[in-house]
């Protein structure tokens, strides 16, 4: 189950902080190598675990391959609050401009 | 601009009957009734949500026994043109204690005409929850995101 496979992708500490430098922003394995204290073969490695999971995703930019977080859940995220905000949008609209009187 | 930044926020607007001054007021006075009453972060039902009209206040609920959760820093206050609160509430419906962590919403009213006003809102930022983006993506998933607080409305309604 995908959910699942989330859950234990994120249970090791280290990919769950190059999950956090990735959600701050895009980056490219060396970069991420860089800023902590295991090689760039094990970054790999777990980059690899992390896409598996849907948790990451890649793409080439020139000659660099660039991680950034999967932006399934952040939409996931926006559609909940797109529709919070749209009831109280609506609700607003009935206070500010009562129905008239229907006689 | 990464391609996430596109999508790391909501825009919605309308447009309403009413003049600049009355549109702004009504938003900010009768919050309690435009905010869905059936998202609550308490563990009783809610009796009214407050929104406090000055910088440094805040945007709360209280619920039946007094108790109160404050899920919102009010960070700009100039009626009638523009609000901006923070949004402190983590994807999974829990108050964000680490305000690096927490987005923000601007509501901008602008006047159409004397009689009608455009209200302009942006919830941005979103980015800022970070990995729990996550959770709500399985939370919905599994059934305990709205669903859960449509059903808990419900039995509140009927209770």
């Amino acid at each position: 189950m995908l959910t699942e496979r989330m859950w234990v992708a994120l249970g090791d500490p280290t990919r769950r902080e190059i999950f956090e430098r990735l959600a701050d922003r895009p980056r490219a394995v060396g970069e991420l190598a860089a800023g902590l204290p295991i090689s760039r073969p094990a970054v790999s490695q777990h980059l690899k675990v992390l896409k598996d999971a849907g948790l990451v995703s890649d793409r080439r930019i020139g000659t660099r391959r660039v991680y950034q977080v999967d932006p399934a859940g952040l939409a996931a995220l926006r559609d909940q609050l797109d529709r919070f905000w749209s009831r109280a949008l609506a609700s607003y609209r009935e206070i500010i401009e009562p129905p008239p009187d229907e006689t | 601009m990464t391609p996430n930044a596109e999508e790391a926020a909501v825009r919605l607007q309308i447009v309403v009957a009413a003049p600049l001054e009355r549109a702004f007021r009504v938003f900010i006075e009768q919050f309690d009734r435009i905010k869905p009453r059936e998202h609550n972060l308490l563990a009783v039902p809610i009796a009214e949500t407050v929104f406090e009209p000055r910088v440094g206040g805040h945007v709360y609920d209280r619920g039946e026994d007094g108790s109160e959760c404050r899920w919102a820093r009010v960070l700009a206050y100039e009626p009638p043109h523009r609000v901006v609160i923070s949004w402190d509430i983590d994807p999974r419906w829990q108050v964000e204690t680490d305000p690096e962590r927490t987005s923000e919403v601007e509501i901008r009213f602008v006047a159409e005409s004397a009689e009608r006003t455009r209200v302009e809102l942006e919830h941005r930022k979103l980015e800022r929850h970070g990995a729990g983006w996550e959770s709500v993506r399985d939370g919905v998933a599994a059934d305990a995101g709205w669903p859960l607080y449509l059903r808990r409305f419900s039995e509140v309604v009927d209770g």
